[in-house]
């Protein structure tokens, strides 16, 4: 049964609806990722199933109760702001015991989950630090722990690694996955950064102008964006208009050959950089190399095809053309998707 | 990677109040019953009755009587003595105080706290000690008249350099405050961009001063506008303001229908004065990009800044602490040399038909105990009042904000005679009861909480609340556990400053004190009133005490001080 579930939520600021009739449910034990570029109304989301954003219109049900007229506090929800939020006048412990607090936990209970807290985030004997000696990092893991603290059904994570650096963030990444894996946790997280929710996520929904775009496992959407829009927002930019009939798709490309079982008709073509194979001159549609961006090991190469919008390729260091060559290029079969044209 | 930056969701962030809406405005509603109740009974209620008692004549209105008596040679002299003095007063105030406002902003030097803390007690000191101490320093019989025979309180001077005196700290907080926050960089760029030093101050850290320098200049032109203690020692039967003018026209000349239409005259003035105010401190909120002082002061540097040290310190000797000395000094100095006489004498009471019922000590006592009423009432009041006022939203709020100034500038001998004529009868029958005097003292101390708890209330930080509601506070709880400790101190300061103003009042205690109950600056006054070494010499005596509690008073809070909220006061 799904432990969150959202029916039809609106919230409007003004004239701009920030929601816009979103359904949503979080099964338990598992970890829903929402994506999402600013203001696309994530946060706005989880305000409202917290209960510090009041919805105009739809419902929210945790564990099948309606949660409209329930104050925060009594929500037995957990959510970790984006920026952490610590009582700056409380040590480490004192955050993490303030929801134990609240619920009435006697002090040594709270001694002990503090205590057993602090060494699963990593941080342990932290209890009299002070929250501004801390770093990034140590105020991220001490967020979460005070979040997880009162055992909330669920826990909600506000771009919970968002201000990190990036090797911290990939570490953490996999440190929460395990973690929420080991503690059962049901989670609803927000993340504007693809990487992070694939890397979290049981399941992904990608947000666009308080609208729901898509949702489903992170490989689904990353095989099959739904549209032109989360295509783009996943970092996919090799797309253009297409017409499709049978397994060949005519584009400013030229034609390219796409899967079989593709939509027919008039879309949108993907190709990822993968599937952008580049050969020598005369072999295929003509390119210029216009940019080179090096990636751990792999390259970026920017190209512009004398025909239809520009294209990146992904090549193996070795394998990499001079900026200005000229060259050819083909597109693998297995590499191309056929998105609605929206 | 399409977006590496951190998102920040403005939606949520520019209108979280937007869901909370109905039960935060019934909260915020509630909240401000006490204060506007509090302000409707013992502020209005007084003030319009002595005003339409004074303008009602033979049972009707009579505006024209009105002009008449505004447009009279004398009061039209009083007027324009009280609005050149306030504008002499702001002008030198800020000529003198602006120099040390940098000193103490951007110079690093040893003894910079205790500098600090020295220009900052002036400014409680009761308005009576301030004039006493004048009288000491430049009066008949003061220490330059014994030294050259120099007196100054037959001119307006003595008037000028008192009100210098009081107002040096507002220049040195207000201005001082921002200019220690300013980014030194800006003023840099500018260097780098080929401006001379004093191009670069005028063109970069001169704008980014004005507003502020404009809040204080329009505070202290208030506050020399609305004077009182000051002048009613210090200027003689020559020098008169409006305050002082209807002091003299309700109790000596008993001219209620006179000092109605000069309290009106004030009233409109200082009514002008605040609205600029707020329109100034409106526009101070929009941004200036602002660092923590402890990176923008540096040790003096080359000659030009050692100088203008020495200067300010000079000033500071000679203006600030000088008068005080001279104070201390005249108390201990009797007929036969140095010693404790006149506060032994304040001990007895006067057998020869004195001033007093009782011995003038007792009004020490007194005056702690209403001092201390008063404090308990201005920071429930005020603290209410701020916590309704926390968040920024609707006109009537900003009413509300601009209601709570307003004692500040209405005539307080007004205030007290309102309070006598009519707190009389059931069921607010408190002429007889103490009460009396801490309510008219708190509607003083009750501006200054407001204006110290605003800013730290306003600074905490919405979201701190609600991490605290997720995790199972109500919002009384997420108050007393987020809100409470972070704004303690601004608390006491806030009691502090109440308590010193209070302890200091004068133009509606004189009212209201009744004779067997004087408060300190209301004995203080009576004895300088009085002829004779030995009333002098105990005036002397008590004003001494009376300092010496502020200035304790006021020390003892320096400390708990939080250093963000030096910008107000």
């Amino acid at each position: 049964m799904a432990l969150l579930r959202l029916e039809d939520v609106g919230v409007r600021f003004g004239g701009r609806a920030a929601l816009d009739g979103v359904d949503l449910e979080v099964p338990e034990h598992r970890t829903v990722c929402v994506l999402g570029p600013s203001g696309s109304g994530k946060s706005t989301l989880l305000r409202v199933v917290a209960g510090l954003q009041r919805a105009d219109r739809g419902r929210v049900l945790l564990a099948g109760a309606d949660q409209a007229g329930v104050p925060p506090h009594r929500r037995g929800v957990g959510l970790m702001f984006q920026d952490h939020q610590l009582f700056p006048q409380r040590d480490v412990a004192g955050n993490v015991a303030f929801g134990l607090r609240m619920r009435g936990a006697g002090r040594e209970e709270r001694a002990r989950r503090v205590g057993e807290l602090l060494e699963l985030v990593g941080l342990p004997g932290a209890q009299r630090r002070a929250v501004p000696t801390l770093s990034g990092g140590e105020q991220q893991r001490v967020a979460l722990a005070r979040a997880l603290a009162p055992e909330p059904k669920l826990l909600m994570l506000d771009e919970p690694l968002g201000q990190l650096d990036r090797g911290l963030r990939e570490r953490l990444v996999t440190e929460l996955r395990g973690l929420f894996g080991r503690l059962g946790t049901t989670v609803l997280a927000v993340t504007h950064d693809q990487g992070e929710a694939f890397a979290l996520a049981d399941r992904v929904v990608v947000m666009r102008d308080g609208r729901v775009a898509q949702s489903g496992t992170p490989l689904e959407v990353w095989q099959r964006p739904a549209s032109r829009f989360v295509a783009r927002f996943l970092g996919f930019d090799n797309l253009a208009d297409c017409t499709v009939s049978g397994t060949r798709a005519d584009t400013p490309w030229g034609a390219v050959e796409v899967p079989a079982g593709a939509p027919q008709g008039e879309g949108t073509l993907l190709v990822r950089p993968s599937g952008v194979r580049v050969g020598p001159e005369g072999e295929g549609l003509a390119a210029t190399v216009e940019a080179r961006t090096f990636r751990a090991g792999r390259v970026a190469v920017r190209l512009r095809p004398d025909a239809g919008p520009g294209l990146e390729a992904d090549c193996a260091l070795g394998e990499v053309p001079p900026e200005g060559a000229r060259v050819g290029l083909r597109f693998g079969v297995g590499e191309t998707v056929v998105l609605d044209r929206a | 990677m399409v977006l590496d930056r951190p998102e920040v969701d403005d939606s949520a962030r520019a209108a979280p109040p937007a869901g909370t809406a109905p039960r935060g405005t019934a909260v915020r509603f509630a909240l401000m019953a006490v204060p506007v109740a509090f302000f409707a009974v013992f502020f209005a209620y007084p003030v319009s009755a002595i005003v339409s008692r004074g303008l009602h004549h033979g049972g009707g209105w009579d505006p024209g009587r009105i002009v008449a008596t505004a447009t009279r040679p004398d009061i039209l002299g009083v007027l324009w003595f009280t609005t050149w003095q306030a504008l002499a007063s702001t002008a030198l105030t800020l000529l003198l105080a602006l120099p040390g406002a940098y000193v103490l902003a951007r110079l690093d030097f040893p003894g910079r706290r205790l500098l600090r803390a020295v220009v900052t007690v002036p400014f409680v000191l009761p308005t009576v000690v301030v004039g006493a101490a004048f009288l000491a320093l430049v009066g008949r019989g003061g220490l330059l008249d014994d030294l050259w025979g120099v007196r100054l309180d037959t001119t307006v001077w003595a008037i000028l350099l008192a009100h210098v005196f009081f107002n040096y700290a507002v220049v040195v907080r207000t201005v001082g405050g921002l200019w220690a926050q300013l980014d030194p960089r800006q003023e840099e760029a500018a260097r780098m961009l080929g401006a001379g030093r004093f191009a670069a101050w005028r063109s970069v850290t001169l704008p980014a001063l004005a507003p502020s320098l404009a809040a204080a200049a329009l505070m202290v032109f208030l506050f020399t506008f609305t004077s009182f203690g000051v002048v009613q020692i210090l200027g003689g039967p020559t020098f008169t303001t409006l305050e002082v003018e209807i002091y003299r026209q309700t109790a000596d000349l008993l001219d209620l229908p006179t000092a109605a239409v000069l309290t009106l005259l004030q009233f409109a003035a200082v009514g002008t004065v605040l609205a600029v105010h707020a329109r100034i401190v409106r526009r101070r909120e929009t941004a200036l990009r602002l660092v923590d002082p402890a990176h923008t002061a540096h040790r003096p540097r080359g000659a030009a800044q050692w100088l203008l040290l020495g200067g300010v310190g000079a000033t500071v000797a000679a203006l600030l602490l000088a008068p005080p000395a001279v104070l201390v000094e005249r108390s201990l100095d009797t007929p036969r040399g140095y010693g404790l006489d006149y506060y032994r004498a304040l001990f007895e009471v006067d057998s020869r038909g004195g001033s007093f019922l009782v011995p003038p000590i007792e009004a020490v006592g007194n005056s702690l105990g209403y001092a201390l009423a008063a404090t308990a009432v201005s920071v429930t009041v005020g603290g209410l009042a701020a916590a309704a006022l926390t968040r920024r939203a609707g006109r009537l709020v900003r009413g509300f904000d601009a209601l709570l100034m307003l004692p500040l500038g209405v005539s307080a001998v007004t205030v007290g005679f309102g309070f006598l004529i009519t707190l009389d009868e059931p069921p607010l029958d408190l002429r007889t009861s103490w009460i009396l005097v801490p309510l008219a003292q708190a509607l003083v101390g009750i501006p200054f909480v407001v204006r110290i708890m605003l800013p730290v209330l306003r600074a905490v930080d919405e979201r701190l609340r609600e991490a605290a509601a997720v995790l199972g506070a109500s919002p009384l709880r997420a108050w007393r556990e987020v809100d409470l400790p972070l704004v303690r101190r601004a608390l006491l300061v806030a009691a502090g400053f109440a308590f010193a103003v209070s302890l200091g009042e004068f133009g509606a205690t004189v009212f209201i004190a009744r004779p067997d109950n004087p408060t300190l600056p209301v004995a203080v006054a009576r004895l300088l009133g009085r002829p004779g070494e030995l009333n002098y010499g105990q005036a002397m005596a008590l004003a001494t005490l009376l300092m010496a509690v502020c200035a304790a008073a006021l020390l003892l809070l320096e400390r708990f001080r939080p250093d963000k909220t030096s910008g107000e006061f």
